[in-house]
């Protein structure tokens, strides 16, 4: 629709998205030199430019929009390659306990909120997923930067990431169902529908992975990037049709990719992603009214202190399990704190069906504030572990 | 060689560490990129790294050309240049020698050829002992004439 615009609004156009892009690439820069997350920057950009903010931009707000829902189909499309076949294979069977007591102890405080909050059961559900999935890809990157990954307590860490991948296969259609306002029956039906067809692709993809892949596979980068990119939108649009919802569509493809094409794919992809996901997050805050970020900035802060401490106390767990001794515990717990991607995902289905109108600013108010102190509490996690271990029992220092 | 144990980092890699005979943990984490990290763990905290070295697909084949990888096959070939008409080679057991000691074998006074090491599974029993049990499948890295291994070939295979 922007190509068949008059040529003055061709150049109008591209003046902003330049504009935008350019802006997001010095955030990204900022945020790269503070070895932080730039999705808190992105939203706070949205809010900035949005309706009500500070300066207001006479954005294509069509382009956006479909640029935005492009990077919502990205970001699940890589983390269903994130993992192979056979990691979400022995993820499940390894990590099942610890991803039971995340799922508990992390999805009840969020839907308890939306409860207390008077919000619908609908939006409730929706904010327990926005406090439950930790952000996969701030941890990754937290970790990496830290010198975490060869660390022994970081297993309990990816498994619990691994879970939660898997969880989002269940969670999603549930979502979509709930959110798609259907009647018992109706929504039952579908939610059968759903889950079936998860499950079919789910055990597809575990047997004949491979075959897919080598379907997919091509020497030519070109031709790899063209075929997942295409088969990704293509099952993503049908799965919307259906009423399934587009992101899971998307993590289907994600997840039946496997093997070598799958690494290729995500490096294909990645750069692709940053961008589209990007837009999605500017999105977001654009549509949330700045003004109307004060009054739940108590809730969501609570809320946001609540969830830290559930999501330690997870980590701590899993790894005592692992055979981690406290400090590792600490660091364990501390790392899963941050939540961002698939928060601000799960809260943008929400927003997009209009379930609760405090919706969006509440997850940008979240999402913001774990975005941001969950990379900085866990840098921080050894001299915690040493500050708290001098008021502890003499047999935790005994072993230094 | 020491008992290396694995771990599967999902999304990440594949890390591999083993204690030294310091007492020390090192470990090796391979990143599906092909990159690599060194681990030397700490050793009051012994989760945690105390000092982590990041290796490039090129550092990696620097740093194991250094460890002596390569040395070990170049001084094989070399001995094997410098005596001349001296062959090194491994050769199964078969069931029929299982639970014979090498002297009862009578290995080196039929072709000549001595055991200088037995494999086993994982492990490598450097310079076993005459008294030394074998069992099938053993795998005897032998050295001798060319002729006499080849009847060490047949005499160990029956």
């Amino acid at each position: 629709m922007v190509l068949a615009a008059a040529s003055s609004d061709v150049a109008l156009v591209f003046t902003e998205l330049g504009l935008i892009v350019l802006g997001l690439s010095l955030l990204a820069r900022l945020s790269n030199h503070f070895g932080l997350s730039p999705i808190p920057l992105y939203l706070l950009a949205g809010l900035a430019i949005g309706e009500g903010g500070i300066v207001g931009i006479e954005l294509s707000e069509e382009f956006i929009e479909v640029t935005a829902e492009i990077g919502v189909i990205l970001l699940l499309l890589t983390l269903g390659l994130e993992y192979t076949a056979e990691e979400l294979r022995s993820g499940l069977r390894a990590g099942l306990p610890a991803g039971a007591l995340d799922a508990v102890a992390n999805f009840t405080p969020g839907l308890i909120a939306g409860m207390v909050l008077g919000w619908s059961l609908t939006a409730s559900v929706v904010l327990g997923g926005v406090t439950w999935i930790s952000s996969s890809g701030v941890i990754a990157k937290v970790l990496d930067d830290l010198d975490r990954l060869g660390n022994r307590e970081t297993p309990s860490i990816l498994s619990i990431l691994v879970l939660e991948d898997l969880a989002m296969a269940v969670y999603l259609p549930v979502v979509a169902v709930l959110l798609s306002g259907s009647g018992v029956v109706a929504g039952g039906l579908s939610l059968g529908v759903a889950l079936v067809t998860v499950a079919v692709v789910l055990a597809v993809a575990l047997r004949y992975g491979d075959q897919i892949s080598r379907m997919l596979a091509s020497r030519s980068d070109e031709v790899l990037l063209l075929s997942v990119l295409g088969l990704t939108l293509l099952v993503a649009g049908l799965a919307q049709r259906l009423q399934v919802s587009a992101a899971i569509g998307a993590f289907l493809v994600g997840i039946a990719v496997g093997g070598q094409v799958s690494d290729r794919a995500t490096k294909l992809i990645g750069p692709l992603r940053d961008l589209f996901a990007a837009t999605f997050f500017l999105f977001f805050g654009l549509q949330v009214d700045p003004g109307s970020l004060p009054p739940v900035l108590a809730a969501a802060g609570a809320l946001a202190t609540v969830t830290a401490a559930t999501k330690v106390v997870t980590g701590w767990w899993a790894a005592r399990r692992a055979g981690v001794a406290r400090p590792g515990r600490i660091r364990a717990g501390t790392a899963l704190v941050a939540r961002g991607e698939f928060s601000i995902v799960i809260a943008g289905l929400g927003v997009a069906a209009g379930v609760e109108p405090a919706l969006g600013a509440f997850a940008a108010a979240y999402v913001l504030l774990l975005a941001v102190t969950g990379p900085l509490v866990t840098r921080f996690a050894d001299e915690l572990a040493r500050a708290t271990s001098r008021s502890a029992p003499p047999t935790a220092v005994s072993s230094a | 060689m020491s008992d290396v144990s694995e771990t599967q980092l999902p999304g990440v890699g594949v890390r591999h560490d083993f204690i030294t005979h310091e007492g020390e943990r090192i470990g090796v984490l391979s990143h599906r990129s092909g990159r690599r990290e060194l681990l030397l763990y700490d050793r009051e905290d012994p989760d945690s790294c105390r000092s982590v070295v990041h290796l490039d697909v090129d550092d990696t084949r620097t740093l194991s050309e250094l460890l002596g990888v390569s040395k070990v096959s170049e001084s094989v070939a070399a001995v094997q240049q410098q005596v001349e008409g001296l062959a090194i080679d491994w050769l199964t057991v078969g069931p029929a020698h299982a639970g014979t000691t090498i002297a009862d074998s009578e290995l080196r006074s039929r072709t000549g050829v001595s055991i200088v090491a037995v494999v086993r599974g994982d492990s490598t029993v450097p310079a076993p002992d005459p008294s030394f049990a074998l069992l099938a499948g053993d795998v005897a890295v032998v050295v001798g004439t060319p002729e006499g291994i080849a009847t060490a070939f047949d005499l160990l295979q029956g």
